[in-house]
């Protein structure tokens, strides 16, 4: 309620307070940003008109309309970084920003928001920036459909495409964020939404998150990134409706958890990756109503986890569906779908195998200690030992088991 | 002509043919004779080429047949045993021996010999021994070679067709044919042949004419001589 | 040869056996295909029984065959033959046969399946190629093992040995080998003994297809990488191309110095 507020408040500023409007442009009333930021009032519009602004790094200290007609360039030449927004209630859009310099003192960004709130960064291109949008101690903002696409090759000296830094209350909208270091990176970022956004291609994850607390995402879609979101050190993030896929590599994971408690997976689809969900350290999370197809390893649930529930999820011809590296087990996979449960039957019609399941394997224990017997994989070999460990497990935890597993997909959506 | 010099068989260490030395180049009929055992068929192999000797050579025609095949053009063959693919059609089990052999020949009068015109376009896993007995016979007198070389021929015959083998086998003698073969029946054999070798334990212990026999043990039976042979000749 | 092939095909294609062998492939695709939830687990539950299955009956097949056909082969070597040719092409016929029911068998359901429009089409053909691979180079162990002993229970013991150490047996010795060699990079030891068995090698290159994902892990993508390049394309096909033809090599020999 109080970020609809804050929103509300925020347009609403915007309209009632704009006075004038200074024209940005070579032929204009304005021949650089620089000067009509100098001459603006608060609330003013500047319209930057088609053109490429090389001006360095462009401060902007007061709550001002700044709004691209036809996507005017606004280059750093590879040395700068250029939008540096020092106030409240600013609204940039329609820009294309392109070519910030690297420092590996200074994290240089396209557009850099300083202890601001409730600014508006919307409908910008930005090119090859080493940070695109970074946010530092800034609320209640709204980031929504920018594209940020950079050509990082290195995780050394890349940055990220959105970056938010002990800002909290803030909207990440909707934005398309490939080939930095990180595609949205959240530390210290509390009571904040990412949603709808397409990540691709990112070195390390798609989407991370460090100490930050009570946030959501949700319909997001993450592809090829080195992992698709990390989670770590933090607690109650509700994550739903995203879309895992494709993200392959030797530590590569859909959703890479460590160090979290108190959270929800529900309803996301993990498609072909080499780990589903991998989790280090988690507490009491609830993992429900999803779709866990193709991966290599679907769930990679360490020894340090416990009192998490894998509850109603479908798991589909992923080669192994669930692992961990410890004969303790004290989480809860009661209820779920597994394709591989060959040996269940209903005899009472209650929709539940009247045998349960263990997902298992012991092939998964010899992988982990000993890589090249991948080589082995599906071999009658390796069948018959696990069929003989499923029937008196010596290696594998022995109550990690579906007592309830069930004889049909689950249906959502 | 077929000559064979110092041929020796083993299988392992089983010494099967002995120092065997054979000329064979006067048409008429050749009986090979002897015990269960004393190396008959695997003469009669060896000339075919099913099986490889040891030692020694043997010649058709003057050309040492190690490792070739052609010579076959000019031998029919009759093995002891019949036993065809189960699936093929007596028809097309002839047509496939004319092709092998590259050869045309005119089954017609010996299918209506043997009476097997009803059987022609059976399967032969449908056939009955007899029948197949004949289907043998008959792709063995089916290609006009010089040399004939029949493994026990009339082993499953029934009386009628083994008047009709015997027509066929006189016949091929009036052409000038050479013709080898093996059997247990005695009188067949006096009835028949021009010429008897007799192996005992893979040795070869008389080669000569019918008369040749008679005189050499003054006994008046082919059995009794080859009895009185074998028993002087053994341990 | 030509002539050798074709009777040996015509005779077998029209047997019993591969008839059955037929019906056999063509009811467990279709059910299969009509009780799995979708093609994903079709198509593992076929390379199951293509890793299986075939080697054994391709192995057994092969040895009933000569066995059953020795005193035909005998009657044909008295004809103006090479061995070479005579052998080969009942071998090749054999193979044949056995190649085309099983891939009549599963490929029918398949079709009707629509695999054409599948994203499995690929996994589907290797599986294709797989067993017929198998079919050829197990039907030519077996036969050179029969050809190799007159004796039928030895004969048929030996080839079923064979089929029992490729399947099962010399998986346990890779995994031995691997856990011996622990504490050594192992990854090219496996690769190469996987070339030494047919059956491991059809596996591994059916596994490439289904596993992709778990095989982007550290030594997984090195196998994902050296067998999906050229070159361990190329030794793949050869490799299956030598457990043909070293078989059937041999098969030569030992007819040239066998008496019939």
């Amino acid at each position: 309620m109080y970020r609809l507020c804050s929103i509300l408040i925020n347009i609403l500023l915007c309209a009632s307070v704009s006075g004038g409007v200074l024209e940005v442009g070579q032929n204009k009333a304005h021949g650089t940003l620089k000067r009509a930021i100098s001459q603006a009032h608060t609330g003013d519009t500047l319209l930057v008109y088609p053109g490429t602004y090389r001006e360095g790094t462009i401060e902007v200290d007061k709550p001002l309309v700044i709004i691209g007609k036809d996507q005017p360039v606004l280059d750093g030449e590879l040395t700068y970084g250029i939008l540096r927004v020092l106030s409240d209630s600013v609204v940039i859009r329609g820009l294309t920003l392109k070519d910030v310099g690297i420092s590996y003192v200074d994290d240089l960004a396209a557009i850099r928001l300083v202890k601001s709130k409730h600014c508006t960064i919307e409908s910008n291109r930005l090119i090859n920036a080493f940070f695109g949008i970074y946010l530092e101690r800034s609320t209640d903002c709204i980031i929504r459909n920018n594209h940020v696409l950079g050509y990082s090759e290195h995780e050394m000296n890349s940055g990220n495409a959105i970056h938010l830094w002990y800002s909290s209350r803030n909207l990440i909208e909707g934005n398309h964020a490939e080939g930095h270091r990180d595609g949205i990176y959240l530390e210290f970022v509390d009571n904040s939404t990412v949603k709808n956004n397409l990540v691709e291609n990112n070195l390390r994850y798609g989407l991370h998150f460090m100490f930050s607390d009570d946030d959501y995402y949700q319909g997001n879609t993450f592809v090829s990134n080195g992992a698709g979101v990390a989670v770590m050190f933090s607690k109650n993030i509700r994550m739903e409706d995203n879309d895992f896929l494709d993200n392959w590599g030797s530590s590569s994971y859909g959703l890479l958890l460590k160090d979290i408690t108190d959270s929800e997976i529900r309803n996301n689809r993990f498609n072909k990756n080499t780990i589903g969900i991998y989790a280090e350290g988690a507490l009491r999370i609830n993992i429900t109503g999803n779709d866990f197809i193709r991966n290599g390893w679907a769930i990679n649930m360490l020894g340090s986890c416990n009192d998490n529930t894998v509850h109603s999820n479908n798991f589909l011809h992923n080669t192994f569906e669930v692992t961990t590296n410890s004969k303790r087990n004290h989480n809860n996979y009661d209820g779920n779908y597994w394709s591989d449960n060959t040996g269940s039957y209903d005899l009472d019609r209650d929709g539940v195998s009247d045998v349960p399941y263990r997902p298992v394997k012991l092939f998964s224990f010899m992988i982990a200690n000993m890589e090249s017997s991948t080589i082995l994989m599906r071999s009658l070999l390796v069948d018959l030992i696990n069929h003989a460990e499923k029937m008196a497990p010596v290696i594998t935890p022995h109550n990690l088991m579906d007592h309830i597993p069930l004889m049909k997909q689950v249906e959502h959506d | 002509m077929i000559e064979i010099k110092g041929l020796h068989k083993y299988y392992g260490n089983h010494h099967v043919l002995k120092d065997i030395n054979l000329d064979i180049g006067e048409p008429g009929i050749y009986a090979i004779l002897g015990p269960n055992g004393s190396g008959k068929s695997t003469l009669l192999k060896s000339i075919i080429g099913l099986v490889n000797p040891r030692q020694g050579t043997i010649s058709v025609n003057g050309i040492s047949v190690a490792g070739t095949h052609a010579y076959r053009n000019e031998i029919s063959y009759l093995p002891q045993i019949a036993r065809f693919p189960d699936n093929l059609r007596v028809f097309e089990l002839i047509r496939l021996i004319k092709e092998i052999r590259n050869e045309e020949a005119d089954e017609s009068e010996l299918v209506n010999l043997f009476q097997v015109e009803s059987d022609i376009r059976k399967r032969l896993r449908n056939l009955s021994g007899g029948t197949r007995q004949k289907v043998n016979m008959i792709l063995g007198f089916l290609f006009d070679t010089p040399y004939l070389i029949l493994d026990e021929p009339t082993i499953s015959l029934d009386p009628v067709s083994l008047t009709k083998f015997r027509k066929i086998i006189s016949e091929k003698k009036e052409q000038g044919k050479i013709i080898i073969y093996t059997t247990h029946i005695m009188n067949l054999v006096e009835e028949l042949s021009d010429h008897i070798i007799l192996l005992l334990e893979g040795r070869i212990i008389f080669k000569g004419g019918l008369k040749d026999i008679y005189g050499k043990t003054g006994s008046s039976s082919l059995e009794n001589a080859i009895s009185m042979l074998v028993d002087k000749n053994g341990k | 040869m030509r002539k050798f092939i074709k009777y040996s095909f015509v005779d077998l294609i029209q047997s019993y056996w591969t008839i059955l062998y037929f019906v056999f492939f063509l009811v467990v695709t279709s059910t299969i295909l009509y009780f799995s939830a979708d093609m994903t687990k079709s198509i593992v539950s076929m390379m199951n029984i293509v890793l299986v299955l075939i080697p054994l009956v391709s192995i057994v097949f092969g040895a009933i065959y000569y066995y059953n056909s020795r005193e035909f082969t005998e009657l044909l070597l008295a004809q103006p033959v090479r061995r070479r040719s005579l052998i080969l092409g009942q071998y090749s016929g054999l193979a044949l046969s056995l190649s085309i029911s099983f891939t009549a068998g599963i490929t029918i359901p398949f079709i009707l399946k629509g695999i054409f429009a599948s994203e499995h089409l690929p996994d589907f053909l290797l599986i294709l190629l797989a067993g017929i691979g198998l079919s050829f180079s197990m039907s030519a162990i077996a036969y050179a093992t029969a050809l190799k002993h007159e004796n039928k229970i030895l004969g048929f013991g030996i080839s079923l040995f064979i089929w029992f150490f490729l399947a099962v047996l010399y998986d346990g010795l890779i995994l031995i080998l691997l856990i011996l060699f622990k504490e050594y990079p192992t990854d090219s030891l496996a690769i190469v003994l996987t070339f030494l068995n047919p059956i491991d090698l059809s596996r591994v290159m059916i596994m490439l297809g289904l596993d992709i994902a778990a095989l982007m892990g550290y030594t997984g993508a090195l196998f994902l990488k050296f067998f999906g390049s050229f070159t361990g394309i190329a030794i793949s096909v050869f490799s299956v191309l030598c457990w043909i033809a070293i078989p059937s090599f041999l098969m030569v020999r030992i007819a040239n110095n066998k008496d019939f």
